[in-house]
């Protein structure tokens, strides 16, 4: 924390978690797509569920999902951008949360690809993602981040961290979950750099799905 | 960076530096980017806080919740004034940026998007009536802002951690201290005005009606606002505190800590409670 974030961020208003948290959130769960989504089914929770129409959350996670930063005036009206740019939503909102009471359910869905992830903001538009798909994970958005899945087996882990090695490319934070015992598996980086986009076609050769995501904006 | 404000003003002191300019060569040694990137930032944000704030004064808004409804264009038209000039200033851009805020505008949070209006109504209006340029008001901002740190390491800037005092309370700590090195302060006002700054709100509870960053918070960054104005001028004056000002920020905390939850964002308890019952009983008779 510095003076940079004390004085800032600069933002949409009127909440720091409920607003400009809720865009990381949606944007987060865009670049994890990977692609233009076309749907989005969010699930409002806790605090998220009984604040959130008054904080414009429900638009901040529709403009996040439309790949808005959270100072971007368009979050106003991310209702219409939604449908000017063919992104069909819709909002639901449940007592019950999980892992934080700033919680949403995103089922994003793009052309060929449908994911879904939970996620928390929690505090000063901090986010964390703590589900992707079937795995329990914790990751902020904070760094550039690696996902990568693949079908649990030994060795995975080592070739991958070996080829990040050849990049010279620090760890910050990893874990690998998985279904079960050599069922599918998914592995989770954040990192101090990115990887170069060679480096990541090596890495997709092997491993099913790989997905490089640079850190999140303020 | 994790220093209470003491360590950091002894630091300028040693090193014969404004507070200001301590921190900027801090910022740059923890971020690795240049001192002039670091105003051009502050720069833009200043940018920001002076948008809103003509924003907040030129339409009347009303929030999505319908609890908003144009105080900021009521009050800055109105003709009846206790004090009116500079003063009057003062309150309708607090009153203008803190709504822009509740009406989903562009805002700085400074430190907290609730407590967003209390900066730009002190630093705003007087660069107006003292002539301080950008370069002087990013000064400020960087006052301001290793004050905030100060908080954040003593203590917490959060509402959820310590209620309105720490959020409206601490921005306008850090107001206060800006306005007396922009005014010529020596270190010790700093400390001064911002433990005065402290000292006068300590307590106030975080009670937001409905949830919402509306009900009474737009009214408590006026709050914020005035209170680092007197604080500073009475700094300026020579008044000292007679507890340091560590110690008042560190007792910040320990009275939130000390709160109950109700008061503390929650919307359980205080003007938040009352406003639910007072609906309650309206459902009720109707």
């Amino acid at each position: 924390m510095g003076i940079i974030d004390i004085i800032g961020p600069t933002m949409i208003g009127p909440s720091s978690s409920h607003t400009a948290g809720a865009a990381r959130l949606g944007r987060f769960a865009r670049l994890i797509l990977g692609q233009k989504p076309q749907r989005v089914d969010i699930v409002l929770r806790g605090s998220f569920a009984h604040t959130g129409t008054g904080h414009g959350t429900d638009l901040a996670l529709i403009a996040g999902c439309l790949g808005l930063l959270p100072d971007d005036p368009g979050i106003v009206k991310a209702d219409q951008l939604a449908e000017e740019n063919g992104l069909v939503y819709s909002i639901t909102a449940q007592d019950e949360y999980r892992y934080h009471p700033n919680e949403a359910d995103l089922l994003i869905e793009g052309k060929d690809e449908k994911i879904k992830i939970v996620g928390t903001s929690v505090g000063g538009g901090r986010i964390r993602i703590r589900e992707l798909a079937a795995y329990k994970i914790d990751l902020s958005g904070d760094y550039p981040t690696l996902l990568a899945s693949y079908r649990d087996r030994p060795g995975v882990v080592a070739k991958v961290t070996a080829l990040l090695a050849e990049e010279k490319i620090n760890i910050a934070q990893m874990n690998v979950a998985r279904e079960r015992r050599g069922g599918g598996a998914l592995l989770v980086a954040e990192m101090d750099s990115t990887v170069s986009e060679e480096l990541a076609r090596r890495l997709a050769a092997d491993l099913d799905w790989v997905r490089i995501i640079p850190a999140l904006e303020d | 960076m994790a220093q209470g404000l003491e360590a950091f003003l002894r630091e300028a002191q040693e090193k014969n530096l404004p507070f200001s300019e301590l921190m900027l060569a801090k910022e740059a040694e923890e971020t690795g980017l240049q001192p002039e990137e670091i105003k051009e930032k502050l720069v833009q944000r200043l940018e920001v806080m002076r948008q809103a704030r003509q924003d907040g004064l030129t339409r009347s808004l009303t929030s999505r919740s319908g609890l908003v409804n144009g105080a900021a264009f009521t009050y800055a038209r109105a003709q009846k004034r206790v004090l009116g000039g500079p003063f009057s200033e003062v309150v309708a851009t607090a009153l203008a940026v803190a709504e822009e805020n509740a009406c989903m505008g562009k805002i700085v949070a400074a430190p907290t998007a609730g407590s967003c209006g209390i900066l730009p109504a002190v630093l705003l209006p007087m660069a107006e009536v003292h002539g301080f340029t950008d370069e002087d008001l990013v000064k400020g901002l960087l006052t301001a802002g290793g004050i905030g740190l100060a908080i954040e390491n003593l203590a917490t800037l959060s509402g959820a951690e310590g209620g309105c005092q720490a959020e409206c309370g601490s921005a306008s700590a850090m107001a206060a201290g800006a306005l007396v090195e922009l005014m010529g302060g020596d270190l010790g006002q700093i400390a001064s005005a911002v433990a005065f700054a402290l000292k006068n709100v300590l307590g106030l509870v975080c009670d937001p009606v409905e949830g919402l960053v509306e009900v009474p918070c737009i009214k408590r960054n006026v709050l914020g606002a005035v209170n680092a104005l007197a604080a500073a001028e009475m700094a300026l004056a020579g008044l000292e505190t007679i507890i340091s000002v560590d110690e008042v920020i560190k007792t910040m905390g320990q009275v939130g800590r000390a709160m109950p939850e109700s008061l503390r964002e929650t919307s359980q308890g205080g003007l938040a409670a009352t406003y639910r019952k007072l609906k309650q009983n309206r459902t009720a008779n109707s």
